[in-house]
């Protein structure tokens, strides 16, 4: 049975892949993106792995003011809709985001505040519709507070928490919400920076988050094996931790 | 065999960053991208796809260490499933082509044994597979080509728009621009399941009579026992097959099975003459009944390989490389069997020998497949290896054939020029037109085309 689904961050990265993945089972699909002409490529792109359906709409999760007309053009477009797919965030290393400043409260407010802001509009507007499925991309960087990129991580545990919170609070009413936790992933966003072990690919995160979707899930690590490294690193002592310089 | 005193222009080594497939490479990364466009804006020195090329072709030469990777830009841009006509960006695999096509009824028009080939590099090597003799080699479907020529311009190249880039591109190893965009067109499959019959072939007279009897088949292709000497010499398998009708293909889609992993480099004990021997033994015998008819998967009859992840390092970290000629068909069948008695004398630690007839030859400048007999051989690196691709290139150079590029490490500069005495001259003027100072080369095109490091 094909699925009614909007997707932000489509046109690049993991979310990208997500996107492919929907469209290569029929999916329906409406794509919330920067850029009218990369939602472009990516339309043709899905329309050409066998999407049912796909429509685009420019769109800025800085533009909190967007959020509520985006969320009903895009249910109105399909009819309704089964699932809201929230795979964009920005990323900055931490010797960039402490040299700015500006840069920082941009980073905190778009991946915390605004992602948020943009859950709930969504989130609302699904139980109104008779209930859904939330899936937001938060990261393993959010498992535990590490030198090495301690703002960005805090974004993602604030909301690796909200999105707990909200299964608890609303999967009786029908709310499913899927917190994806993915490893280090060769995309975009990581291009450049050393690799540790375990890295991933879009791909096979994509294809764990669907697999999450209809099953379900309350929460994916992606590579599968990073559940286990975290499981690990969330009993690390903090001595040690700091003994390693993790 | 005398020792080498081949020096190759690159060495390569075990372990880098940057590998071909057959394990040796050079320092240096890929700078990976969705955008193709503009990573290649300033004109980098050269885009590989999946490293599956075996030795040096996607490869930077010396002081380069960065190579533009495409496989992240793979963007569909159109299907038409009127015409099968496919337009995407050139980093799409044709493993994620079959995966998404496949199920809609299309598939690449040309396999290789892998589908860990992006269509850039299917143009570039214009790869050749099992359906040759009647489908040609990847080029004859391609329709147009994008290219990031060495000026930094944008291109659309085929055989009416510069007919002689396009010609050039196909099986160009990458040195004639970034190919940015691919048109091909996919082949109507009748069902997603291959008919497939194998059969033991006890000699190897017998074996190329298989070949050349079966060319009503739309794939075939043969494998040689090359440790099996005297009388049971050239005994194999000839496998045959063609695309199942409806009614002959099981009723569910062909599954996709599980992928084991190689973890690590097999230690070089484990690859002996007693190891491959029973491989060898193992395969011709484990058709139990002379003949296997019936369906198989897509994946298991043209590409057994890929299931098994970084399948080279069963072959230690020194690495192999692979030695693949054509015989061409005028040099008669003698030239051919002769040919695989050195194999089976020399390089006989290999675990598959691969023979294949292929047909007509294609309109890519340096297409490798010509009318004749295609052997191919998988060599473990050793010191000795050099000396005896030398030995190989002789005996085709003797034969009037020529060689597989994507496949090669040790080729020297000069047997390569005497094999494409001829063709050669037509691809450097291109070449020369559209990027004179060789903006655009690789560890290869340094070794062999003679570039400046």
């Amino acid at each position: 049975m094909s699925m009614r689904v909007v997707v932000l961050g489509a046109t690049r990265g993991m979310g990208r892949e997500v996107a492919r993945r929907l469209a290569e089972r029929g999916d329906h699909l409406v794509l919330l993106g920067r850029k009218q002409e990369d939602l472009d490529a990516a339309q043709a792109d899905l329309e050409g792995r066998g999407a049912a359906e796909v429509v685009t709409r420019v769109f800025d999760l800085a533009d909190a003011d967007a959020f509520e007309p985006a969320i009903d053009a895009a249910a109105s477009a399909l009819g309704t809709l089964d699932a809201v797919v929230v795979t964009a965030s920005l990323f900055g290393t931490q010797e960039d985001l402490e040299a700015d400043l500006g840069v920082t409260a941009q980073l905190l407010d778009v991946n915390f505040t605004k992602t948020i802001l943009f859950c709930e509009v969504a989130r609302t507007r699904l139980m109104e519709m008779g209930g859904g499925s939330l899936v937001v991309f938060s990261s393993v960087a959010g498992d535990r507070g590490r030198r090495s990129n301690g703002l960005y991580s805090a974004t993602k545990a604030g909301l690796s928490h909200y999105l707990e919170a909200l299964d608890h609070r609303f999967h009786d009413q029908g709310l499913h919400t899927l917190c994806v936790k993915p490893g280090f992933i060769r995309t975009g966003m990581t291009e450049g920076l050393d690799e540790p072990p375990f890295t991933g690919e879009p791909d096979e995160v994509s294809r764990l988050v669907v697999a999450a979707m209809d099953r379900k899930a309350p929460m994916v690590y992606a590579p599968r094996i990073w559940q286990l490294v975290m499981l690990v690193i969330s009993f690390l002592p903090r001595f040690v931790m700091r003994r390693v310089g993790f | 065999m005398a020792a080498s005193d081949t020096v190759p222009a690159v060495t390569l080594h075990a372990g880098t960053a940057l590998r071909g497939w057959g394990g040796l490479g050079v320092p240096g990364r890929e700078a990976q991208g969705e955008d193709l466009r503009a990573l290649t804006e300033g004109v980098p020195t050269l885009s590989r796809g999946m490293g599956r090329s075996y030795g040096d072709a996607s490869l930077p030469p010396p002081g380069v260490t960065a190579v533009v990777g495409t496989r992240r830009a793979n963007r569909v841009i159109s299907f038409d499933p009127d015409t099968g006509l496919l337009v995407a960006e050139a980093g799409l695999s044709l493993r994620e082509i079959v995966d998404v096509f496949l199920p809609r009824g299309f598939f690449p028009p040309v396999s290789p044994g892998t589908w860990f080939v992006t269509l850039g590099g299917a143009v570039a090597s214009d790869i050749h597979g099992k359906n040759h003799h009647v489908a040609g080699t990847f080029g004859a479907h391609v329709q147009w080509v994008v290219m990031r020529v060495a000026s930094g311009d944008i291109v659309r190249c085929s055989r009416t728009e510069h007919p002689e880039l396009f010609l050039a591109t196909l099986g160009g190893m990458g040195l004639t621009g970034h190919v940015l965009e691919v048109a091909v067109t996919l082949q109507n499959v009748s069902s997603p399941w291959i008919w497939r019959e194998a059969m033991k072939v006890p000699t190897f007279d017998a074996l190329l009579d298989g070949l050349e009897t079966s060319s009503d088949w739309e794939q075939t292709v043969a494998w040689i026992d090359t440790l099996a000497t005297g009388r049971s010499f050239g005994r194999g398998v000839l496998m045959r097959g063609r695309w199942a009708r409806p009614w002959e293909a099981p009723a569910h889609f062909p599954p996709a099975g599980i992928e084991p992993v190689v973890p690590f480099n097999a230690p070089s004990f484990l690859l002996n003459d007693w190891t491959v021997k029973a491989f060898n033994e193992l395969y011709y015998h484990k058709q139990v009944f002379r003949n296997v008819v019936g369906p198989v998967t897509p994946r298991g009859w043209f590409t057994p390989l890929d299931a098994v992840h970084h399948w080279y390092r069963a072959y230690g970290r020194a690495g192999f490389t692979q030695h693949q000629s054509v015989i061409p068909r005028s040099a008669g069948r003698e030239a051919v069997r002769t040919y695989c008695e050195t194999l089976a004398a020399h390089g006989g630690t290999g675990f598959l020998c691969v023979i294949k007839d292929c047909g007509a030859e294609g309109d890519g400048l340096l297409s490798f497949p010509e009318p004749g007999m295609s052997v191919a051989l998988d060599l473990p690196n050793t010191p000795d290896t050099p000396a005896l691709v030398d030995l190989l290139n002789e005996m085709t150079i003797e034969r009037g054939g020529r060689i597989y590029l994507t496949k090669d490490t040790f080729t020297r500069r000069e047997h390569f020029e005497a094999m494409e005495a001829a063709r050669l001259p037509r691809f450097r003027a291109v070449r020369d037109t559209w990027d004179p100072t060789h903006r655009i080369k690789s560890a290869m095109s340094v070794r062999l085309f003679g570039d400046e490091p």
